[in-house]
């Protein structure tokens, strides 16, 4: 093997060394992602929201009379106001969740301000 | 740089192994970090495959014989156009090319889903990596691309003649672009099963692949028939061969995928059949590597040799066999979410045309393999033919190409019988005035299959015809637009289903030019000397002249050929000139000097080339085999042979240029295959705008480009749904 292909290859080595081990060696920052259930009823609305403007398409250009329109219409409103909620209460969740952690981080430091030894 | 090469491989199955690893351990343990790092390793997967693809791209370019690939499909005299793209042409290149494709895809895929779907994600990660690592050990172990000879020879063998055609060397990435793409909702599909998190959100993140997966096959395909059609020499553009039906099975899983995917997205319906149609369609894909790569089946595609047998057939059951565990095993949580509200509604049509797709799938399936099916069941081996395709595909066909008219009038969830009734006026219109056509004018009463295709099609145009205008009209009617800015608006706020009509017009046009290019052809094959001539359907084609060519230097589509001869052919119809067709056969230089040192300049495969004058009504096709095992021209290459060195192939050349000299004084008749076909050029034109079609579905809709709605935002909508 030649000096240059032998450097070449260490040098590609270690870049993938270095791309691969990162999340590894570096501080875990706090989670930025998407919580599971959030994103799935994100998908949820963004889906139903298709649906309502596919309805309503179908309506204008005929394919729904105006009685299956009223209840295909309202019964995907409703479908949509639930999935709103629980997209909502799942926020406030976290929001809470997040409050509480940076209180209990606040309570901590306070300790440590007031009793060094801690 | 061959060795740099090996290491880019062994250091991407290290890779592959260590990214299948921590990603596991990620989701199984909890530790994200591991996770990460796993779907980083696909990052750098990509990076070490990419500069080993760019080491043998170069070795080609270089011209470096060193590389047994390059010298046994490359050489100083293939032109550089061929010589970039012949890296796929070999084993070794084109199982380099899959695993790099594939990389790039798995890249692409994990960044966008780095922020979500975590577990099925890592999971997913691991399957990509999987499916690289199999490929790169297939290249470490069995057929590398960086194995070297020393010392070098001095010439390679050339590409095989047959590929030298633009759309061959762009047909095969972008038919591995098809099959990886398949890969990633395989894989997701497999991940959302095993993280036990089946709802849409993979379906979301992974449909745009799908789709892409979907547009990269179609245009391979299209690109196969094209070549096949003007370069095969034998007038068709699909054969049924088995490499052409490989590639088409996971186009038509696609195909049924795509559209029942909209009912999960919409209904969390169809689940089991969602992922299974997924986990076909990849596994097809997989079989159509197999079988190009394998050469277990016969066929003028297969490129590969019998060693990657044994390692596919694993994978391949490996695969069906977690496939059917996975689905058996998860069957309580792909459970439907809702019933089909109405029997005509959308849903149902959706679900007509999936059943087509897959039967025609299946029928296929059996064609391709039942050689080996009756081999393995009688001992011999027996296989079928166009005809035993026609007879089951053709019906399908008219079925599927109905249905892709009846489709977009149906609304979603439920459709009234009265509505349905008007919304049918005009597609049956459109119908009803082509059949009484073609009928009065007595065209296709004796070809019922045509005839109905003909009206199917019709029944298309007029149904997507009726969506667009009745789209435009409610959007002039709400935005005051004028017809043009209300077209653009729809389909820019629509694109997935004005996208889709479009499709939906360009299959129905490209059925048309298969219909009527198939069932109203006359064909001639005939012997023919200088001067005489014979009727080919309404034509008269008279064999002129003939043409002879010395051609490494002078070569007019750069194929590297040594010697071209052809024939000048005059068209004529009722005395009126029509066109000038001008086929040849190319012949090349063969590589294997112990033919002799002229013989060999033109030993190589004959390859055709097609002289077509196409139009939009009819193609007039011709094909030449010209005699050149005359006792004079014998005499030229024994003499030749006997007289000129190896070593002086200049020499050689003159010998060939009096062949051609000798050619023309004295032209034996020629062997000539016409065709005249109606409406072929309605093929490509309907590829084209089904892949506009795909383009336009597959465009990102200004939607996507979210923010995040705050909780008071999303409150007020709540509160305005509820009111509204």
């Amino acid at each position: 093997m030649s000096v240059l292909v032998a450097m070449l290859t260490l040098m590609l080595l270690a870049a993938v060394m270095a791309v691969v081990s990162r999340p590894l060696l570096v501080a875990r920052k706090p989670d930025e992602s998407d919580t599971p259930k959030r994103s799935e009823l994100e998908a949820e609305r963004e889906a139903k929201y298709r649906e309502i403007r596919d309805a309503e398409l179908d309506y204008r250009t005929g394919k729904l009379s105006q009685e299956d329109y009223e209840a295909v219409n309202g019964a995907l409103r409703a479908e949509a106001v639930e999935i709103l909620n629980k997209l909502e209460s799942s926020e406030a969740d976290e929001v809470t969740k997040d409050d509480r952690t940076s209180e209990e981080d606040r309570g901590a430091e306070e300790d440590r301000a007031t009793d060094p030894a801690k | 740089m061959s060795q740099l090469g090996g290491a880019c491989l062994i250091l991407a199955l290290g890779v592959c192994v260590y990214g299948i690893g921590a990603s596991i351990y990620g989701v199984r343990t909890g530790q994200t970090q591991w996770s990460e790092s796993g779907r980083r390793s696909v990052y750098a997967l990509a990076g070490i495959l990419t500069v080993a693809f760019a080491v043998l791209e170069l070795a080609f370019l270089r011209n470096d014989f060193s590389f047994n690939t390059v010298a046994d499909t490359s050489s100083t005299t293939t032109p550089t156009f061929y010589k970039a793209a012949a890296v796929w042409s070999s084993q070794e290149g084109s199982l380099l090319l899959w695993a790099w494709l594939l990389s790039l895809w798995s890249t692409l895929v994990l960044f966008l889903t780095r922020k979500r779907m975590r577990d099925v994600s890592a999971y997913a990660t691991a399957i990509l990596l999987g499916f690289g690592g199999f490929f790169i050990a297939l290249m470490v172990f069995y057929a590398n691309p960086f194995g070297t000879t020393d010392p070098a020879p001095a010439e390679g063998v050339g590409l095989d003649p047959l590929l030298r055609h633009p759309s061959m060397m762009i047909h095969p990435p972008m038919l591995y672009s098809g099959y990886t793409l398949c890969i990633v909702p395989l894989a997701f599909g497999m991940g959302a099963l095993l993280a036990r998190k089946v709802d849409a959100e993979w379906i979301k993140a992974t449909r745009r692949f799908a789709m892409a997966a979907w547009l990269f096959l179609g245009i391979g395909i299209m690109l196969g028939a094209r070549w096949s059609y003007s370069e095969l020499g034998w007038g068709g553009y699909w054969g049924w061969d088995a490499v052409e039906n490989a590639s088409l099975m996971p186009w038509l899983t696609a195909t049924a995928f795509i559209h029942s995917l909209m009912i999960q997205e919409k209904r969390g319906m169809l689940k089991v059949w969602n992922v299974s149609l997924v986990l076909a369609t990849g596994t097809l894909a997989i079989m159509g590597t197999f079988l190009v790569r394998s050469g277990i089946l016969s066929s003028i595609h297969a490129f590969g040799g019998q060693t990657l047998g044994v390692p596919f057939v694993i994978l391949i059951g490996v695969l069906i066999l977690s496939s059917i565990y996975l689905v058996s095993s998860r069957r309580d949580m792909l459970r439907s979410e809702h019933r089909l509200d109405s029997l005509l509604s959308r849903e149902s049509i959706f679900l007509a045309n999936n059943i087509v797709l897959v039967g025609l799938c299946f029928v296929i399936f059996w064609g391709t393999y039942f050689p080996l099916i009756s081999e393995a069941l009688t001992g011999h081996e027996a296989s079928v033919g166009p005809p035993w395709f026609d007879r089951y595909t053709v019906p399908l066909a008219l079925i599927l190409v109905l249905l892709s008219g009846i489709g977009p009038v149906i609304a979603w969830r439920r459709a009234t019988f009265a509505n349905a009734r008007r919304n049918f006026v005009i597609p049956l219109s459109f119908a009803l005035a082509t059949l009484a056509v073609l009928l009065a004018a007595g065209v296709a009463d004796s070809k019922p299959f045509a005839l109905a295709m003909f009206c199917c099609a019709a029944f298309v145009l007029g149904s997507v015809g009726q969506e667009y205008w009745r789209g435009v009209r409610v959007r002039r009617a709400i935005a005051g637009e004028p017809a043009p800015l209300a077209l653009m608006a729809l389909v820019k706020r629509n694109r997935r289903r004005y996208g889709g009509y479009v499709v939906h017009i360009g299959i129905a046009v490209l059925f048309v030019g298969v219909a009527a290019s198939s069932s109203f052809q006359h064909a001639s094959e005939l012997s023919l000397s200088p001067g005489q001539s014979t009727k080919v359907g309404a034509y008269t084609v008279r064999y002129v002249r003939p043409t002879a060519s010395v051609t490494p230097k002078y070569d007019p589509v750069h194929t590297g050929s040594t010697l071209s001869l052809g024939a000048v052919l005059d068209v004529t119809k009722q005395g009126k000139h029509v066109t000038t067709l001008t086929p040849a056969e190319d012949f090349y230089d063969s590589g294997e000097p112990a033919q002799g040192s002229v013989a060999h300049l033109i030993g190589g495969q004959p390859v055709s080339q097609v002289g077509i004058d196409g139009g939009i009504k009819r193609d007039i096709w011709s094909a030449i085999a010209p005699n050149i095992d005359t006792p004079r021209l014998k005499r030229i290459i024994e003499i030749g042979n006997k007289t000129i060195p190896l070593v002086r192939p200049d020499e050689g050349m003159i010998a060939v240029a009096v062949m051609a000299r000798e050619y023309m004084r004295s032209p034996p008749p020629a062997e000539f295959h016409l065709i005249v076909s109606p409406l072929v050029m309605w093929i490509w034109i309907g590829g084209a705008i089904v892949a506009c079609g795909a383009l336009i579905a597959l465009w990102p809709a200004p939607s996507a480009v979210r923010a995040r709605v705050s909780v008071r935002a999303r409150s007020r909508a709540a509160r305005r749904l509820a009111r509204a």
